[in-house]
């Protein structure tokens, strides 16, 4: 590389070498089309007998219900690999050939989160072809289905940006817990197994409050084609993005300073 | 010249330095115990709606969950015994043990009862997370020596699962690769729901035949029933062979990795 | 009887050529041998085999007195080895592996505790044991390694490469407690190694090993006399005159490699010639920036036997003196 590259040359070289490097290699790819799989059966599968929960009436059935949450869960982990990724490089050397040789630093941030987005598309197409052969039924307009998946390969940018500042920050593959937990955790205190109004006790104050809630609901309403908090999950994207993004860009400015 | 201690003070020596060493990781041992009681309580108020399902024991939902924390615990051993083996061979510590007059059996006899005392640690956690949580053990005192005995027993059998792993590939990463195959089994079982309560047909026949089943089946008995004997038998079964294959994977492999004379 | 015997010992891997191809080697008791190659020469895979880790394809040896195959333990009960990394546990202090490692040879908690804070106090390492390995340097691994070796008062010691990546001062330290357990103490040591000035410095014999098979023996001093004679490099003030020097030296010996500005040969008549080289080039006018003389290296004597230099061999300087 050479110090005369444009910022967006930048990025798409970033970009285009991450999604190289996932494709090459099995060992990384097929536990990213595995995992939301596993989820989809245990969940869709396993947990079928929810749709005869009394007041559950989701129109499109359990396994349309569990399939957006499969979805965003698999685009936005999809992002928090990507942090895997970038602590890998930073440990074996080569984010530091980057951080000499790319001119706009910002670059590095987008490549990843660009790489990061096309492994999301790469795995939602996997699993929403799984779940049309499962019984998956898109009762929305096109338009509505659109929003959808949308709003679910922007969710991807929460988890890489997220990802990102902890793997700028530390340097080391030693935090990948620290990447993965909180998302985890974060993910499950929302309606996964049922709707937000089955929800009692503790946990539905919090999910009334956890962003993860908005998206999620809005994004089976928008499967339905029924209304939903639709504009409150783009306001999480925004939001979130705006702050995840900060809370990266700080982390290029620590790993920059070395 | 020294000459060559018995087995049981070769295995105390190993047991107690895998012991130090795993209490000495603060950022492994606090994830896995904290891990499965945090996720105990996230699922179990999300599923708290399966308590209206027709068919569903009447029991709370968190007390029919509480069982996971005791199987996550035992992929948690796999990983652990394996992983620190795997460290061991790749740092070349194995090698200084080699030269030493202990034997083969009694590295693997003392790895595991690291895996053994962490496990009964663990398990103690979780008993405690769901005492507080509202949980009451069917089955008593006399349960909870039960489930401890079943903790044991897993904590033996995945363990060696882990150290055989360990020896075979001689790699961190491939005993690491373990955990996702376990986290599978464990989904694909009656973690979530009673088998009656599993519509899908193909997940049924696999949740049927795991042998992970009936391990939870049994622990969770204890918790929901009081005392089932069969259901008591069949799990300590599948233990103990979990227990016999495991042991005889990690005799196996710990041949091909020690190659001294 | 010597403490190691080796006669064709072969180690083969299912891939590849043979790491050991049938090496023969005669240690006496209490002498230190020095075992000195490139990388992937062999050495280590030797170490491995004496001290019953693998087992040799075919040949056999013995390690005092015991047959590596047929006695596996009792070699091992009477050799201590510190390997190439030194592999230890970063969560364990010094003290808790040797207490471990005693436990394991069937020592008494007594004699743990003497011999152990004996071999401590010996490598300077007692204050330190108490604190968890992790944060030691390389240098203080180096010398827990080597206690841990000693604990259980073997017969021969295995160094294999005990100093690569030390600082001069723990290499130099080490050295001395080397010498000083085989002049002392009667411990057969032997040492592998990389290091030209290692094996010189310390080894009583050494053993220069190339591809699996040992291409020359015999004590540093005899090894280096075999390849015999001294060599000089001259630079010119002059660049413009280095042709007339070439032309001048020859006549003392046959030229070797030499830097860009200056001009080597190897004496025919060793440093005696030194004198008439300089009244020749004074009479030519050729007026002398640098004169630097060599004696051979065993870095010389690996060229000669096998047509390369040895690697690793930088932070030996070139021995001699400068004008």
């Amino acid at each position: 590389m050479t110090r005369r590259r444009g910022w967006t040359s930048a990025v798409a070289g970033i970009a285009s070498r991450q999604t190289r490097v996932l494709l090459k290699s099995p060992a990384l790819l097929v536990p990213s089309l595995l995992f939301p799989m596993l989820f989809f059966a245990a969940l869709a599968g396993g947990l079928a007998e929810l749709a005869r929960v009394p007041g559950f009436d989701y129109p499109a059935g359990y396994t349309s219900f569990q399939f957006v949450f499969v979805l965003f869960q698999a685009s936005m982990f999809g992002g928090v690999f990507t942090g895997f990724a970038a602590a890998r490089d930073f440990e074996s050397g080569f984010a530091r050939r980057l951080l000499l040789a790319v001119p706009h630093r910002s670059a590095i941030l987008v490549g990843y989160v660009v790489s990061a987005m096309v492994r999301a598309a790469i795995i939602m197409a996997f699993v929403t072809v799984v779940a049309l052969l499962a019984g998956l039924d898109l009762i929305g307009s096109p338009l509505d289905v659109g929003l959808l998946f949308a709003l679910a390969l922007l969710s991807n940018i929460l988890g890489s940006l997220w990802a990102l500042g902890i793997a700028l920050r530390f340097r080391t593959m030693n935090v990948a817990p620290l990447m993965q937990v909180p998302f985890f955790v974060l993910l499950f205190l929302a309606p996964v197994y049922v709707p937000l109004d089955l929800l009692s006790g503790w946990i539905r104050e919090i999910a009334d409050v956890n962003p993860v809630t908005f998206l999620l609901e809005a994004g089976r309403a928008l499967l339905v084609g029924e209304a939903g908090p639709v504009g409150t999950a783009w306001l999480v994207i925004l939001i979130g993005g705006i702050i995840l993004g900060i809370w990266s860009l700080t982390a290029l400015r620590s790993a920059e300073r070395g | 010249m020294n000459g060559s201690p018995a087995l049981a003070l070769q295995v105390g020596a190993i047991g107690w330095r895998s012991v130090r060493r795993t209490l000495r990781q603060p950022a492994t041992i606090i994830p896995a115990i904290a891990f499965p009681i945090i996720m105990l309580f996230v699922t179990s108020a999300g599923l708290r709606a399966s308590e209206s399902l027709p068919g569903f024991p009447s029991v709370s939902y968190f007390d029919f969950a509480l069982v996971i924390t005791f199987m996550q615990g035992a992929i948690f051993a796999t990983a652990g015994a394996g992983t620190d083996l795997a460290a061991d061979i790749e740092s070349g510590f194995l090698d200084r043990l080699a030269l030493t007059p202990m034997s083969g059996a009694g590295l693997v006899i003392g790895q595991l009862g690291g895996a053994v005392v962490f496990g009964v640690l663990q398990a103690t956690f979780y008993l405690a997370a769901g005492l507080i949580g509202g949980a009451t053990i069917a089955a008593g005192v006399g349960g909870v020596l039960v489930i401890y005995a079943m903790v044991i027993v897993m904590a033996i059998g995945f363990g060696a699962i882990g150290i055989a792993a360990a020896l075979r590939t001689g790699s961190g990463e491939a005993v690491q690769g373990l955990f996702p195959i376990m986290f599978t089994l464990l989904f694909l079982s009656t973690v979530n729901l009673p088998l009656d309560l599993i519509p899908v047909d193909w997940f049924r026949w696999i949740a049927t035949v795991n042998p992970i089943s009936f391990l939870i089946d049994a622990i969770r008995s204890l918790i929901i029933t009081g005392w089932e004997p069969s259901v008591l038998l069949v799990g300590f079964a599948v233990a103990l062979g979990i227990m016999v294959l495991g042991v005889a994977l990690a005799a196996v492999a710990l041949r091909g990795r020690l190659l001294r004379t | 009887m010597p403490a190691i015997e080796v006669h064709a010992l072969t180690r083969a891997f299912k891939k590849g050529p043979r790491a050991v191809d049938g090496i023969d080697l005669t240690v006496d008791e209490g002498e230190i041998y020095g075992f000195l190659g490139p990388n992937g020469a062999g050495k280590s895979t030797t170490v491995l085999m004496l001290t019953t880790l693998l087992p040799p394809t075919s040949g056999t040896a013995l390690v005092a007195g015991f047959d590596v195959v047929k006695d596996g333990a009792r070699v091992r009960g009477a050799i201590g080895a510190a390997l190439q990394e030194a592999a230890l546990d970063r969560f364990l202090t010094g003290w808790e592996h040797v207490r471990l490692q005693g436990a394991l040879h069937g020592m008494s908690r007594s004699d743990i505790e003497r011999r152990g804070g004996e071999l401590l106090d010996r490598v300077g390492m007692r204050e330190a044991a108490s604190r968890k390995v992790g944060g030691y340097s390389g240098g203080m691994k180096r010398r827990l390694d080597l206690a841990l070796a000693l604990l259980h008062r073997p017969r021969v010691l295995f160094l294999d490469e005990p100093t690569t990546g030390l600082d001069p001062q723990s290499r130099a330290a080490l050295w001395n407690e080397v010498a000083r357990l085989s002049r002392d103490e009667g411990v057969t040591v032997f040492l592998t190694t990389q290091y030209l000035e290692e094996a010189d410095a310390l080894a009583g014999r050494v053993g220069i090993i190339d591809h699996g098979t040992i291409v020359a023996e015999g004590t540093p001093t005899a090894l280096k006399a075999e390849i015999g004679r001294a060599s000089v490099e001259i630079e010119p003030h002059e660049a413009a005159r280095l042709a007339d020097l070439e032309r001048t030296l020859a006549q003392f010996g046959t030229a070797i490699a030499a830097p860009a500005t200056g001009a080597a040969i190897r004496l025919d008549a060793g440093v005696a010639d030194v004198a008439p080289i300089v009244r020749a080039l004074d009479a030519e006018g050729i007026r002398i920036h640098q004169l630097r003389l060599r004696e051979p290296t065993l870095d010389d004597v690996f060229l000669e036997k096998t047509g390369r230099t040895l690697q690793g061999s930088g932070d030996s300087a070139a021995e001699g003196d400068e004008a």
